[in-house]
């Protein structure tokens, strides 16, 4: 028939061409992810600064095969140049509401190459378990997993997700999540949150991390030290969202430390007070801090290269954040509109492609400093019977 | 925590209200039971299931139940459900064999210990249960027919030492029975397989308790259908509401017409074959669910007339074809010559009374541009109003699949739009804007009816959603005492649009087990805090 493409002589090959060693390294921030894409009679080309680019391109490489209807496997010659507009690309699962098994750890990881994501923010513990197993503190899992022989990440377990994500570009972020969102913590490390009162005896509740003893400082930069030893990612991501102060309020060695640091009844000094400290044995563990937003609208001195992670959404707000934090000069995340988990009726993935992170008032400089955002898939509704359909 | 009568006050009055006493009842009342130190109940003490403290793990929650504290233990290598003595059902039951070792993989499937076992460490503290003995007493037991609207799905189950009985008028009761005795049965700490001493009598609330599938929008393969009538059984739904095409695909292989699904649907591989279709009729019939197939009509038939030229209404612009068309075209004889053939195979291969005929959201744009069709409306003194034609239509269709002795249901719009329906014309209510005033016209009217509107469970929300669906009262509407019992049922429907093979069964399940347990649990069986304990535990189960 006159319209059928003539076939050229057959392809045997894709040359991948590197140009910066880096096999054996991990993804980061910084790393390069672009490429060229030459694909013309006698030869295909891919070529990339970076490993992380060439996967990146590999994955193109990949859709644009197609077989026609006898079964022939054939290619357009196409020239493609490419480059991500955000550096950040992340997606957020929560195994602490529900566990996940690995296995469904890894096929979103396969899932995220496909897209071109490039960060898995876990946000591995929260209130309701502690799966994580510490090698410092083995109790906080034996106590504070669902069940500690079944639904725990094992060090090897780590690894593994470490790996996988790294051979598909992706960096691993881990969220440790304090002072709030901790009652798992609990049961496997006595004294570490705050007692509520019932005016003047304990209730038997416990509230958020003791900021005012110091060894919650002990703990936390022991737990910390593991932690930045464990996750190989220049970033950890510390939190320090929806604090709730009933319980602060309500002990009164706390009140008594209130007064004595002039604090007032400003609690979010108190917070303040507690995530400086945090902050500070982060970076010296030699780590980069992601918090949430709080952390920044509570006034917080943070350091300078602090990423702030927007997720409040109040129609639209989120812009106004984005403005904020990075009018004050931190670079930022977005994730306010890419809540997953709140599903609806319908296309509703037009609604999240429809957000424009820029999309707000300030400088190109400004602009500059959003690194780029994550979708958060949050575990309250979420297991490994509907994580996929659910995320994709 | 759990309220407990003392055995033999218990018992005793046990005796009292019940009409089948098993005579195993009667010998152990007289057996010694631990003294309860609380005051002990009046005889005339019935309490129903929904005042009582319930097993955790029931559901729907039975009608009426009594479980005491006292546990028997099983041993999966020689627990058996056998065939009771004086039952007219025996091992010649395909269904009653096939639901023994169905309930016996459920309860023990996944323990190790299925063959003989080491003897225990010391002997147990607990006695054996050896055998659940099933007897159903009509003369008929049904094992060989397929369950119908008047099906009874009645029950009566005691648990106790040597054997637990299992009493049912019909084997569709005794498969009911079943799963709830599946539920009894759970795992201590140990390992070991225990079931309380209990007596449960049930029944149905109503009769038509449906899921509705559609395999048009998306494709439905043969394994995700029945693993949904699996799931349907866990939760006593008795209906499946095939919705099996619409304007988008005919995946239905026709004997007579197999253009339909040649030119039809999405492609060769995406039908389902006359075996196909067998075989989830009878997967079903295993299972005490009918199968009601949809073809519905004259609207949402895009699909038919890529199979079959000449059914649809071709839509005009101004004197033109436009070469689109429309619903199916009510005018020509040739159109009710196809409808008589087609429904006499549909007649004869779905062996339900019912068949669905659909009659929703037709859209009368194209008719009112069609010259013929104008013409037959000023012939036949219609006016300028198209429900009358739609009437028109359907009326004949009724006539068609009455004349093939098949009872049909319909969606609300035929009612709605006054075609003169056949006295036992089901009418399903699916519109959410004042159903209830709908419910009250279509059963004021003396027809017997469906409810979905509440139930549309394609329309996923974030959160527990199931508590909406569990709080429907469906006849919470203004009528008789003999306009409610016109209310048979309803249907959970989940519309294919966004659902295919790869999210049907977390966006079916657990949430259309809210409308399972109100569909089949008392009216008083309201309360959502032990609804949401019931509902984790049977949720972990069915996985």
């Amino acid at each position: 028939a006159e319209n059928e493409p003539s076939w050229e002589t057959p392809c045997s090959e894709l040359l991948v061409y590197v140009s910066t060693p880096g096999c054996d390294g991990f993804p980061s921030l910084d790393s390069k992810e672009s490429y060229k894409l030459s694909i013309s009679k006698g030869s295909m080309l891919l070529s990339a600064e970076t490993v992380w680019g060439a996967l990146r391109g590999l994955e193109t490489f990949s859709q644009l095969v197609e077989r026609d209807e006898n079964g022939t496997y054939y290619v357009n010659e196409t020239e493609i140049v490419d480059f991500p507009r955000f550096p950040h690309r992340g997606l957020l699962l929560d195994t602490s509401r529900h566990y996940l098994p690995l296995r469904a750890i890894l096929e979103t990881l396969d899932v995220m190459a496909y897209n071109k994501f490039n960060v898995f923010h876990w946000h591995i513990v929260d209130d309701p378990s502690f799966p994580y197993e510490s090698s410092t503190f083995p109790e906080l899992s034996k106590q504070g997993a669902f069940n500690a022989m079944t639904h725990v990440y094992t060090a090897s377990d780590v690894r593994a997700v470490i790996e996988h994500a790294r051979l598909r570009g992706i960096r691993v972020i881990a969220e440790f999540d304090t002072p709030g969102h901790t009652l798992s913590w609990g049961p496997g490390a006595p004294g570490l949150l705050t007692p509520c009162y019932v005016g003047r005896a304990p209730s038997g509740v416990y509230g958020p991390i003791n900021p005012i003893v110091n060894s919650t400082y002990q703990f936390v930069t022991s737990l910390f030290r593991e932690v930045s030893t464990v996750f190989p990612d220049f970033f950890l991501h510390l939190g320090g969202d929806e604090v709730d102060f009933t319980c602060w309020k309500s002990n009164p060695e706390i009140r008594a430390f209130m007064k004595e640091m002039g604090f007032g009844e400003d609690y979010k000094k108190l917070e303040s007070f507690y995530i400086q400290r945090l902050l500070h044995i982060v970076s010296s563990l030699g780590k980069g801090s992601i918090v949430w937003q709080e952390v920044f609208d509570n006034n917080v001195k943070l350091r300078p290269d602090t990423i702030v992670h927007v997720w409040k959404e109040n129609s639209m707000q989120y812009l106004d954040e984005m403005a904020n934090v990075t009018r004050a000069g931190y670079r930022a995340l977005l994730s306010a509109p890419w809540y997953l988990n709140r599903i609806s009726y319908g296309q509703d993935w037009i609604a999240a492609y429809k957000v424009e992170p820029l999309n707000f008032a300030g400088v190109p400089e400004q602009k500059a400093l959003v690194m780029g955002g994550e979708a958060c898939m949050w575990g309250e509704y979420v297991d490994v019977t509907n994580l996929t359909p659910r995320l994709w | 925590s759990r309220r407990t009568m003392s055995r033999a006050m218990g018992l005793a009055g046990l005796l009292l209200g019940l009409v089948m006493v098993p005579a195993v009842l009667v010998s152990t009342s007289l057996r010694q039971g631990a003294p309860r130190s609380e005051a002990e109940p009046e005889p005339s003490d019935w309490e129903l299931a929904a005042d009582a403290v319930p097993e955790d793990s029931l559901w729907p929650l039975p009608q009426w139940v009594r479980t005491y504290p006292r546990q028997l233990q099983l041993a999966p290598s020689r627990f058996q459900l056998v065939h009771g003595a004086g039952s007219s059902a025996g091992p010649g039951c395909g269904l009653l064999q096939d639901a023994f070792r169905r309930y016996y993989e459920y309860m023990f499937g996944h323990s190790r210990r299925r063959t003989r076992g080491r003897r225990p460490l010391a002997a147990r503290a607990e006695p054996e249960l050896f055998q659940l003995q099933v007897v159903i007493e009509a003369g008929d037991p049904g094992c060989d027919r397929h369950p119908q609207l008047t099906s009874s799905e009645a029950y009566h189950l005691t648990v106790t030492e040597p054997v637990a009985i299992l009493k049912a008028y019909e084997v569709w009761g005794a498969l009911r029975g079943l799963e709830t005795f599946s539920q009894l049965v759970h795992e201590d700490d140990y390992g070991s397989f225990l079931v309380n001493e209990s007596e449960i009598n049930d029944f149905p609330r109503f009769a038509h308790r449906g899921v509705l599938l559609d395999t048009s929008r998306h494709y439905l393969p043969l394994k995700s259908i029945l693993t949904n009538l699996d799931a349907m059984a866990f939760n006593k739904f008795n209906v499946l509401h095939w919705h099996i095409v619409d304007d988008q695909s005919f995946p239905y292989q026709s004997i007579y017409f197999p253009e339909l699904s040649d030119k039809g649907a999405y492609s060769s591989n995406l039908i389902y074959t006359p075996t196909d279709v067998r075989l989830v009729i009878e997967y079903a019939r295993l299972r005490g669910i009918r199968v009601i197939p949809e073809f519905d009509t004259p609207g949402h038939t895009q699909s038919w007339g890529k199979g079959q030229k000449d059914l649809l209404t071709p839509c005009y612009n101004g004197r033109q074809p436009t070469g689109s068309f429309g619903p199916v075209n009510p005018v020509w004889n040739t159109t009710y010559d196809f409808m008589t053939k087609f429904f006499k195979e549909i007649s004869s291969v779905f062996p339900d009374e019912f068949i669905h005929l659909g009659g929703d959201e037709v859209d009368f744009s194209c008719w009112k541009s069609n010259p013929e069709v104008k013409e037959f409306m000023k012939k036949q003194g219609f006016g300028s109003d198209y429900a009358k034609l739609e009437s028109y239509y359907v009326q004949n269709i009724l006539d068609i699949v009455s004349s093939y002795n098949k009872g049909q249901m319909v969606w609300q719009e035929v009612f709605d739009h006054k075609a003169q329906l056949k006295p036992d014309t089901v009418v399903q209510v699916w519109m959410a804007n004042n159903y209830a005033h709908e419910l009250s016209s279509v059963t004021g009217a003396g027809f017997t009816t469906v409810l979905s509107a509440p139930w549309y469970l394609d329309y996923i929300s974030y959160g527990q959603d199931w508590k909406k669906y569990y709080r429907v009262e469906p006849l919470n509407f203004p009528g008789s005492e003999k306009q409610k019992k016109l209310v048979i049922g309803g249907e959970a429907c989940l519309w294919g649009e966004f659902v295919d093979a790869t999210n049907l069964t977390p966006r079916l399940w657990p949430r259309a087990s809210a409308v399972g347990e109100r569909l089949w649990s008392s009216s008083n069986v309201t309360n959502l805090q032990d609804a949401y304990k019931r509902l984790t535990n049977h949720r972990c189960r069915m996985l």
